[in-house]
């Protein structure tokens, strides 16, 4: 697939033997790969379609070697692509041919616990499930939950800004992160926030969330723990239309109920994933709807009748209410293998990630028909229902002749159908390479100019992940998303939603 | 005073401004005029004509309004929906001798104020969802949307929060919404010094039973509150809330009044109380009418009393804790410096602010935390990445 990313420094590459040796000063031993067969495992991330080796890849693991990593990268004009786990959805670590990749696999440790502040301090590599992990004998866990969460790593999160199927509840990791140390292109080394809640000057801890890469390196995280609510009941409700189940979600937030957890899937979705899974889903609905209420017990007993009543106003044809923690997590079952479902029935997906005003939910779901139509391509859809974050997956044949095409000019579509609606072309997936060409769809010219000056404020050499987020050519016409190929994802046993 | 109608005004009038470099005040309201450091401007931009909700839609947890609607109108544009807004903007006004409810919400971004409730619900920067707005450069931009998820480009909500009005002039907002709760309870401790009564806000945090805010008045501060349960308490009053639908509210209350009565005797605020002790806690109320210089100390919570014991050894104050611990405003005599020497060198991570002080000390002592070398320098280019030429409350912050 034709991906216009900068052109490689001929100048740079004449150089590489000197900036391996370079770097080898800085990181001794096994932390520099520059064999052809190593670089191979760095070559893409979770985006797979789009691979290119990186010139070489280095694995430093302190601060101070990120610190001359990137003062030597700066003095030298050499681009750098940082890497956490590799599980971006968007391409954010696709390397350059002429770049560094920065890997901070390295950065694993967890630096301090601190229940009576309720904040745990890790390095960047740590993994999202990991901090959960650390603070799970005491009670704590991490909120943000990106179903990547036993690989993806909170750097990764950092840079991606990454949610979770509680995030309408307990918000995203922006919501969620109290400080970091970074280093910036220059080499120098900063920290933003901290232990406490409000940050000092310009908030540009809240801009390095889900910066994607682009201005500099975080190499400490703080988070904010909570403690574990002590109940989670699910609800697990059928409707004879996609409408139906839309109104019941806007009237439960009208009645004042914010679920930790609200997941719709539409009927070839559920047939898709009972087949898989055999969760007990109803096949003859049109819709469902799985709510999860969590708090104390007496608060779940109660608004689960109160969702349960409203469900009934609102036409459902079928209702469970989980009465163990065996069958609330039988509920989500088939909702978080909904993307491995998916891939049982079509020899490829694609897989969107919009965001939409809820309300409108009934009017795009008709005009992604109407689309599907006109693409000759099926799809099915899951719907973080609660924040308005739709999942369409497209199905597709890359083996067949012009598929694969018409797959990327449906989803192109979707997203713009997305921010007509008053939505957004990305909720959690990040920008990446993926969605780069459609950045104008929701930013003019002087919108775009303005985030571009940010990054010449902390990058003005353009040298960190470059290519990513913006548009650095002529507009593409290819629109790339995330496209799995049967034994090609690097993760492939991973939940996706 | 320039008064712009709309958002065509505000962009003629800044893109003149940048052409010929001058350097304007940027106002909401006014309630906030003197939080900041005094500058040199030639005029005053006037937001207050850009009022009015624009939309909002209570089942989509969301509002847009002009940046000059007064906040007053928006609280009561929500409670007729019974919704909020749950970062419960503090009312700082009345502390500079303003009348109440004189905020703009324009005021409220751009100063990323925050109530008791930030412990739970996020500060004002996590609800901005997006903006619209003029930046030095006579430019006008928007950014963010008017949905909850959204990692699209830069997230420049965030540090257009707290700004205080030197990126840009903002001319509309769209912030997230959330239900009022059905019911609110007060668990009281009383008779707490501050490292025990840190304790104890340390174990409502850390329980399961998602305390909204937590706060610990002193006896001196306790007493000047005007309800009768913490003023007449003769001692230390320590104050933890709990929100929810009826039946988890009273048992959150129940289970905390057990869990908290190991730190000492304990009673219950309902209703109007309720309110009225936290109205006071958000809006610092016990140093309204005060002529002393105060700051607002953000610290990890722990950290609160510690700072506190070091300050008190050189310096005579009064203070008070809210966000478990993690903010304290503390008042201290008049001096040239207001204190900042002493403060500042007692504090470790976190940072200290001097809200109030006469013009004189705020021109002599940095009003805001000063910052390290590599973080101040990125601090000025961001600044003229959106006002190249400082005609957007030039030397506010600095």
């Amino acid at each position: 697939m034709a991906l216009k990313m900068p052109a490689p420094d001929q100048d740079v590459l004449a150089r590489r033997r000197e900036i391996v040796a370079a770097l080898r000063e800085i990181v001794p031993g096994e932390g520099v790969i520059d064999a052809e067969d190593e670089l191979r495992a760095y070559e893409c991330d979770a985006l797979s379609v789009y691979r290119q080796l990186p010139m070489v890849v280095v694995l430093p693991s302190t601060t101070d070697q990120v610190a001359r990593i990137l003062g030597y990268c700066h003095e030298n004009r050499v681009r750098v692509v940082p890497r956490g786990a590799g599980t971006s959805l968007s391409g954010g670590a696709l390397p350059l041919a002429d770049g560094v990749l920065l890997g901070l696999g390295k950065f694993n440790k967890i630096l301090d616990i601190d229940y009576a502040n309720r904040t745990v301090m890790a390095q960047p590599g740590v993994t999202n499930l990991g901090i959960s992990t650390a603070v799970a004998s005491a009670g704590f866990y991490y909120a943000p939950d990106p179903s990547s969460q036993i690989a993806c790593t909170i750097g990764g999160n950092i840079a991606e800004n990454s949610g979770g199927v509680h995030s309408l509840k307990y918000g995203l990791t922006t919501n969620n992160v109290l400080g970091i140390e970074m280093v910036l292109v220059t080499g120098e080394i900063i920290r933003l926030g901290g232990k406490h809640l409000d940050s000092e000057g310009y908030d540009l801890l809240g801009l390095m969330t889900g910066s994607e890469g682009l201005l500099g390196v975080v190499t400490e995280v703080t988070v904010r723990i909570l403690k574990k609510p002590s109940t989670a009941r699910a609800l697990l409700i059928g409707f004879p239309s996609n409408e139906t189940a839309g109104d019941c979600v806007a009237a439960i937030i009208a009645a004042g109920i914010i679920p930790g957890g609200m997941e719709m899937m539409d009927k070839p979705a559920i047939h898709a994933t009972e087949d898989f899974v055999h969760a007990g889903y109803p096949l003859d609905v049109e819709a469902i709807l799985i709510v999860e209420l969590d708090g104390p017990k007496v608060e779940v007993d109660y608004l689960i009748e109160r969702v349960a009543e409203i469900a009934r106003r609102c036409q459902s044809m079928t209702l469970r209410i989980s009465e163990s923690e065996e069958e609330r997590a039988l509920f989500w079952a088939g909702r978080k293998s909904a993307f491995p479902a998916v891939g049982r029935i079509t020899p490829d997906y694609m897989c969107m990630d919009g965001t939409i005003p809820r309300k409108k939910l009934p009017e795009v779901l008709a005009r992604m028909r109407a689309l599907s139509e006109k693409h000759r391509l099926r799809f099915c859809n899951v719907f973080h229902a609660g924040d308005g974050n739709l999942h369409p997956l497209i199905l597709f044949d890359a083996n067949k002749s012009d598929e694969l095409e018409r797959a990327e000019k449906f989803g192109a579509d979707i997203l713009r159908l997305c921010v007509e609606v008053g939505g957004v072309l990305t909720g959690e997936h990040g920008v990446g390479i993926e969605k780069r060409d459609l950045m104008d769809t929701m930013f003019d010219e002087v919108d775009m100019a303005q985030q571009l000056r940010i990054k010449c404020a902390f990058d003005p050499e353009s040298l960190l992940n470059p290519g990513k987020v913006f548009p650095v050519l002529h507009r593409c016409a290819e629109m790339g998303r995330m496209v799995v190929s049967k034994g090609n994802l690097p993760f492939p046993d991973l939940p996706r939603f | 005073m320039v008064a712009p109608r709309d958002n065509e005004d505000v962009h003629q009038i800044l893109a003149d401004a940048a052409a010929s470099g001058t350097p304007l005040e940027v106002v909401g309201r006014g309630s906030k005029r003197r939080l900041g450091r005094p500058m040199q401007t030639a005029a005053s931009l006037d937001l207050s004509g850009l009022a009015g909700i624009t939309l909002y839609e209570p089942e989509e947890l969301v509002m847009t309004a002009r940046a000059g609607t007064p906040l007053a109108e928006i609280d009561q544009a929500l409670a007729e929906r019974s919704q909020r807004l749950a970062f419960e903007p503090m009312d700082m006004g009345p502390l500079y001798g303003e009348p109440e409810n004189s905020a703009s919400i324009g005021g409220v971004f751009a100063a990323n104020l925050s109530g008791s409730g930030r412990l739970r619900h996020g500060a004002a920067r996590d609800h901005l969802l997006g903006f619209k707005a003029v930046n030095g450069r006579g430019e006008f931009f928007k950014s963010g949307s008017r949905v909850v998820k959204n990692v699209t480009g830069y997230d420049l909500s965030k540090v257009i929060c707290g700004s205080y009005g030197t990126l840009a002039a903002m001319t509309e907002v769209t912030f997230k919404v959330l239900p009022a709760p059905d019911k609110t309870r007060t668990v009281l401790i009383f008779g707490l010094d501050d490292m025990r009564a840190a304790e104890a806000m340390s174990a409502a945090l850390g329980s399961p039973h998602e305390v909204v805010a937590a706060a610990h008045l002193p006896a001196s501060i306790a007493a000047r509150s005007s309800v009768s349960y913490v003023s007449g308490a003769g001692r230390g009053v320590t104050a933890v809330r709990v929100e929810g639908p009826t039946p988890s509210a009273e048992h959150r209350c129940r289970a905390l009044r057990e869990e908290l009565a190991r730190f000492g005797e304990t009673e219950e605020l309902h209703g109007m109380n309720s309110a009225k002790l936290w109205r006071e806690v958000r809006d610092a109320r016990f140093f309204v009418g005060d002529p002393r210089p105060l700051w607002r100390l953000s610290l990890a919570p722990t950290d609160g009393p510690k700072a506190i014991s070091r300050i008190v050894r050189a310096l005579q104050g009064e203070w008070f804790y809210d966000w478990g611990g993690g903010l304290v405003w503390l008042a201290i005599p008049i001096s040239s410096d207001a204190g900042a020497h002493i403060i500042r060198g007692a504090i470790e991570g976190g940072h200290a602010t001097l809200v109030r002080a006469d013009a004189a000390v705020r021109a002599a002592v940095p009003v805001f935390q000063p910052q390290p070398g590599p973080l101040a320098a990125l601090t000025r280019r961001v600044k003229e990445s959106f006002d190249p030429k400082g005609v957007l409350n030039p030397g506010r912050m600095g």
